[in-house]
């Protein structure tokens, strides 16, 4: 569960991103977050693993307020968010496998269950077989669907995506859709900033548009609402 | 932690060891110059402080008794100078004792001053010894005006000199030192930062998939610790080497003087102690100025 109240954020060079956002995102649900750039939709997305601190106002994820939380406390956070990037954000030194496992090595998690929790993540993004491979040598697609396997390897309740067809052909992009449907499938909430038209208008969901720093939309099964 | 945690963090501080081969370089020979120059410095100041010492135990101050004392006298002096403050202790010799110890000195010729054992020239002396060394004038100064005293002797000027002469060399050196473990610290603040600059991907996707900040910057300070401890290396074989080498020339030179060296052992072994120690600390303090200041933490 997300929620927002009346969050603000001003940034130290007087730039308003956030203009009186509240919002409530229920465990589970499939949401999009569309609108031109720069209308405050990064900042919106980053409040939600507290990136950025609001300058005002309230964010609850799962009853925690993430405006009030110390710094000390973040990571604990974090291991309960899962995060999708444009770019991937893969390291180019290690395989698949441990590129994915690099996220459960780093908070300690038991060798034995890394293993096992790799596998069936590498399984559901269909990359099993390529495990011992180097980033370099997959597809973009491939690519993302190995930072897709990283975001939720650890369980999280929440997968936040920020553009994660952003830099994949159309083709590509279904097939990353696919996977993020299968995960909300299991019952994982899933917000993603996206500005692909034809993916919002078909798979259709709840999409919240922001222009100003403002909801100005949010509509269940909505369209993406502007022109191409 | 987990056991296998700390593997890791040892495992990545050693290879960005390695990755920034020439900073790591620079950063161990800016260490080992600091410590050589600190060890060579120690030993100086240590011996000195140790020859200071010797000389110290034999500082005290004479007070001959004015020949028309009575016995009434002398131990209502007695009584005032074991009252004086920082007096350890107040011993006394009789005229007879002092001529004693004279002819003894003296040796074979010493037999010459037998002819004074009919009429004692001597006065009957007082030893007086201060608690603390540095004392000694100050006491000497309040004994003096005090009735029944004849003459105050104590090896003026002597101590002052002494003490004067290792503060200049300590004030010196400990400038030197500071300045230089300074310089050592920045070049490892800066080796720390290039290994951070290296893995600022590593480090955000860490952040990301919650790591905690412990985690992050423990392979940092590892590598910090290393950069100073191997620096210390090299500093400790050459001053102990060193030490032991003019030590053995010296000693049998000097086993009649007061100038009695440290003996090597335990000397050594602390003395290495320290290095490696002030080692670990520049290598820590250099890491954490980076570890602060980049990873935003």
């Amino acid at each position: 569960m997300i929620e927002m109240q009346d969050v603000y954020k001003t940034y130290p060079n007087g730039v308003i991103a956030l203009n009186g956002i509240s919002i409530r995102i229920k465990q589970g649900e499939f949401v999009y977050v569309v609108g031109p750039s720069g209308a405050g939709k990064s900042t919106f997305i980053k409040m939600m693993y507290r990136e950025e601190k609001p300058t005002s106002g309230k964010i609850m994820i799962n009853g925690v307020n993430l405006a009030n939380i110390k710094d000390s406390k973040v990571p604990l956070l974090r291991r309960n968010i899962g995060i999708v990037f444009q770019d991937f954000k893969l390291l180019p030194k290690l395989t698949v496998y441990e590129n994915v496992a690099f996220a459960l090595e780093v908070i300690e998690e038991s060798p034995k269950n890394i293993r096992k929790r790799v596998m069936e993540v590498l399984d559901l993004v269909r990359l099993k077989h390529k495990a011992r491979f180097y980033p370099d040598e997959l597809s973009g697609g491939e690519q993302q669907r190995v930072s897709i396997a990283r975001s939720i390897v650890n369980n999280p309740s929440i997968v936040i995506a920020d553009e994660p067809t952003g830099n994949l052909d159309p083709d590509t992009s279904w097939e990353i859709m696919d996977i993020f449907e299968r995960i909300n499938d299991r019952g994982t909430t899933i917000v993603m900033a996206t500005h692909n038209r034809e993916i919002v208008n078909t798979i259709r969901k709840r999409v919240i548009a922001i222009e100003r720093g403002k909801i100005v939309r949010d509509e269940v099964k909505g369209e993406y609402g502007y022109e191409a | 932690m987990r056991l296998n945690t700390l593997r890791r963090h040892f495992r990545e501080s050693f290879k960005s060891l390695g990755r920034n081969g020439w900073m790591t370089f620079a950063s161990i020979s800016a260490v080992t110059v600091t410590l050589l120059l600190v060890g060579v410095f120690l030993v100086i100041m240590l011996n000195i402080q140790h020859i200071t010492k010797q000389i110290e135990r034999d500082v005290e101050i004479r007070v001959h008794v004015d020949l028309s004392a009575t016995d009434a006298d002398k131990d209502a002096l007695r009584a005032k100078l074991e009252a004086l403050s920082g007096v350890e202790k107040v011993t006394y010799s009789s005229k007879d004792e002092e001529l004693q110890k004279l002819i003894e000195s003296f040796g074979e010729d010493g037999q010459s001053f037998r002819l004074f054992e009919q009429d004692n020239p001597l006065s009957d002396v007082f030893i007086v010894k201060a608690k603390n060394p540095l004392d000694t004038e100050k006491i000497a100064k309040q004994i003096e005006p005090l009735p029944s005293v004849g003459k105050v002797k104590y090896g003026k000027g002597q101590i002052e000199k002494l003490f004067a002469a290792t503060k200049t060399i300590r004030n010196v050196g400990l400038a030197l030192i500071i300045g230089l473990l300074f310089t050592a610290m920045f070049l490892i603040s800066n080796t720390i930062k290039i290994t951070i600059f290296a893995r600022r991907r590593e480090i955000e996707i860490m952040r990301l998939v919650g790591a905690t900040n412990g985690f992050i910057r423990w392979p940092f300070f590892l590598e910090g610790l290393w950069l100073g401890v191997f620096g210390a290396i090299v500093p400790i074989t050459i001053v102990l080497s060193a030490y032991s080498y003019v030590f053995d020339l010296l000693y049998p030179k000097l086993k009649d003087t007061f100038f009695q060296l440290l003996p090597f052992y335990p000397f050594a072994w602390q003395l290495a102690a320290v290095l490696v120690l002030l080692g670990a600390c520049i290598g820590m303090w250099g890491s954490m100025m980076s570890v602060r200041r980049f990873l935003k933490v």
